[in-house]
């Protein structure tokens, strides 16, 4: 009996084992379509980057093979290491200042109000504007002799800013545009977030003599870190990627002050036509962006959705 | 029956007469009357231009093209910067969309004679049965010739809008210091220096600061000094004497004598300084004039002053720019094509794009027609500004394929010198980052 109970274990066994050999071929046509699809538009690019990266190709000449001479190019390249670092800045700073700016909104919204409401929609109008018109709309205020901001400084005794006409003050300059228009976006994330805090642990706070700071400090932000760390993944993917506001305000300069990887890659494969080093440019900021992900990938595990949840 | 003309007969005055009136009305051209416009009636052609008021002009008037012609033209411009990507990766392809292309010769010039992407249209040129005969060689400004021909001499377009750089100055601005307008680059400074007063947030010049934009303004001083980035040899010749004298003036009216934030203007930021009427000098092309004279944007309207270029130390030159008609040597509609080229340029065309002030014709034949200059809307001191820079015409930019690469290594380095930097040292730097540029690209 057991002998008979064990031959049908096995029996069972190498049925379950040969069953997905046997039936994987059926569903590959389903796969196939998207798969397809697939190769197509990511992974053919991909290969095809990294095959032109190993090349010397410009645009109307013939194309060699170099290896990794295009990458040894961009290790010397000084040009390549500033657009670096001020992609790292200005990436740092349109994460760091609508958050802050985001928190702080949230926080008000999320207190009761006459025309709450309609200053909320006010609020996010910035945010549904055109990247490009809110540029060109920016450029004209920046304008040293005829911007409206230099006049408006006028009044508080303040002398005329050089805004994005300035090396030193390009990079805050556009982080400012930034800010001014992706804060209503964490504000929204953070206010659903405030909007999901129970009420009963401020109530045993205040029982406790908590203050305001305190509740703040020990209730509120663990509660909407998760919220915060979403805030901080969405705004970190739109600022490294940023291009349109950099390149229609100030095309990388004065200079090269607030060229980012973005800008010089752009220049380098579309203005001078050099494929090549322009493709070996993007796989390394390929891997740049891939490091960052796994590291906000990491940082979200910590946030922690699933502690909260059973707490 | 034998006829003479001492004994004409009815029938051979009546010929003659009708042969005479036939030669009034085509106004003295009897020989355009061999142009078989109709020969390629049906065909259909595909036209790249570039977004201006230039391509403006052509899209306007393209149904008279296809009247005269019978040929149907697919027209589309695109912003220059996106239509120059489209062309040059299309061309490297070989198999374009379109058989005209709308090219910037100072900046793509080489670029397309060494890709081949042009055909040769000298033969379309001398046959009358394609080319009108008013439409020479002769007639074009020496610029546009320089231009349009290879480096073998071969004719690879036809020249269609010139650009000269001239003097913008507010006399209004001279007036008060007692001033005139300079005619040397000593007397430019001078009168910059004096005009501009920060108090009153007044400045005596203005010109492109923006990387990139600003290296025509470097070059075109550069031509006053009798020099230019390449030498005949075709190697970098920015370290001269000359290349740093030209570095230094424009530091100085940039430092010196322009608005704050310079670094950062393009000639959109220029103008618009100059529009209102705190700026004494603005040096850019003759096809930013029009908002100038146009009440509704301008604060300097009947104010303005149209200078050539003041004399350098060593010759006075106007720095030329300018664009042109090719067909694409990939096309099977070549002759089609060619005669679009040409109803483009023609002296209705030309004339139109003048009066309009949307561009200036290469021909010399349309700025000289007295019946033009009197349509003209703008001032004729602009008109004279035009006449008297194409006597002095300079290409402005070198004839390399890496113009880009040498307007954005040479920019920043003019960005630097109005930060403060060393004028000698910026140039040295650039010029070791461009020659292994340029090296490669003719390599």
């Amino acid at each position: 009996m057991a002998s008979v109970s064990i031959e049908n274990s096995v029996a069972d066994a190498k049925q379950k084992r040969s069953r997905p050999s046997r039936l994987a071929p059926n569903y590959w046509p389903f796969v196939l379509p998207a798969l397809l699809v697939v190769s197509a538009v990511i992974v053919f690019p991909w290969v095809f980057t990294l095959w032109m990266s190993v090349n010397s190709w410009t645009l109307g000449q013939p194309r060699t093979f170099i290896g990794f001479a295009n990458y040894v190019r961009l290790a010397q390249d000084m040009r390549f290491w500033e657009s670096l670092w001020h992609t790292a800045t200005y990436t740092a700073l349109s994460v760091v200042l609508p958050l802050f700016f985001g928190t702080l909104a949230a926080l008000i919204f999320d207190a009761k109000f006459p025309f709450r409401g309609l200053l909320r929609g006010v609020f996010v109008m910035p945010m549904m504007a055109t990247p490009v018109a809110v540029a060109l709309v920016w450029t004209m205020m920046f304008h040293p002799q005829l911007g409206v901001l230099n006049y408006l400084l006028s009044f508080l005794g303040i002398g005329p800013q050089e805004w994005i006409y300035n090396q030193f003050t390009v990079i805050p300059s556009l982080v400012l545009v930034e800010t001014w228009q992706w804060t209503p976006l964490v504000m929204l994330i953070v206010l659903g977030g405030l909007a999901a805090v129970p009420r009963e642990p401020y109530e045993s706070a205040e029982i406790d003599g908590a203050n305001a700071w305190q509740k703040f400090r020990y209730l509120t932000m663990p509660m909407i870190a998760p919220f915060l760390m979403i805030a901080v993944i969405i705004r970190s993917i739109d600022a490294i990627k940023s291009f349109d506001i950099i390149y229609a305000m100030t095309q990388g300069g004065p200079g090269t002050a607030s060229e980012t990887i973005n800008i010089y890659l752009y220049n380098t494969a579309f203005a001078y036509y050099d494929i090549g080093y322009g493709s070996a440019m993007a796989v390394v900021f390929f891997f740049i962006i891939i490091a960052l992900s796994f590291v906000l990938l990491m940082v979200r595990q910590r946030a922690n959705w699933s502690d909260m949840e059973t707490k | 029956m034998t006829t003479s003309i001492l004994k004409p007969t009815r029938r051979g005055f009546l010929a003659a007469g009708a042969a005479l009136g036939g030669a009034a009305m085509l106004g003295g051209r009897p020989a355009s009357a061999a142009v078989d416009w109709k020969k390629f009636s049906g065909q259909t052609i595909n036209v790249n231009l570039v977004k201006s008021p230039r391509s403006e002009t052509l899209i306007k008037y393209l149904s008279e093209f296809e009247t005269l012609t019978g040929i149907k033209v697919n027209a589309e411009a695109t912003p220059e910067q996106q239509q120059r990507q489209k062309t040059v990766i299309e061309l490297s392809t070989g198999k374009p969309s379109f058989d005209v292309v709308h090219l910037s010769y100072h900046v793509q010039k080489r670029q397309f004679e060494k890709g081949n992407w042009l055909a040769d249209i000298s033969g379309f040129l001398k046959d009358p049965s394609l080319t009108d005969a008013s439409l020479t060689e002769k007639d074009f400004a020496e610029a546009g010739l320089l231009f349009a021909k290879d480096s073998k001499g071969v004719l690879r377009s036809l020249p269609f809008s010139v650009d000269y750089w001239i003097v913008y100055w507010n006399k209004e601005l001279f007036e008060k210091k007692g001033l005139s307008y300079p005619t040397t680059f000593e007397e430019l400074v001078t009168a910059a220096e004096k005009i501009t007063d920060p108090s009153t947030n007044t400045y005596g010049f203005v010109a492109r600061g923006l990387k990139n934009a600003n290296t025509p303004v470097w070059t075109s001083l550069m031509l006053g000094y009798g020099a230019a980035p390449i030498n005949a040899q075709g190697k970098v010749d920015t370290l001269s004497k000359e290349a740093v004298e030209a570095a230094k003036l424009y530091q100085r009216l940039m430092t010196k004598a322009a608005p704050p934030g310079v670094s950062g203007f393009n000639w959109a930021e220029a103008q618009s300084a100059f529009l209102q009427g705190k700026i004494g000098m603005w040096f850019d092309g003759v096809g930013f004039a029009p908002p100038i004279e146009d009440p509704q944007k301008s604060r300097v309207v009947g104010k303005t002053g149209y200078g050539v270029m003041p004399k350098g130390p060593a010759a006075q030159a106007a720095g030329t720019f300018g664009d042109g008609l090719g067909v694409v040597e990939a096309s099977t509609k070549k002759e089609a094509a060619y005669l679009f080229c040409q109803w483009a340029i023609s002296h209705d065309m030309g004339a139109r794009l003048l009066q309009a002030g949307a561009g200036v014709p290469f021909r010399q034949s349309i700025l000289a027609d007295t019946k033009v200059r009197e349509g003209v809307k703008m001032p004729g001191a602009w008109l004279d500004a035009v006449a008297g820079s194409g006597k002095i015409s300079k290409l402005a930019l070198p004839v390399v394929i890496p113009v880009t690469e040498f307007r954005d290594i040479y920019g920043v380095a003019l960005t630097n010198m109005i930060g403060g930097a060393d004028p000698a040292t910026e140039l040295k730097n650039a010029t070791a980052q461009f020659e292994p540029v340029l090296a490669r690209s003719e390599g």
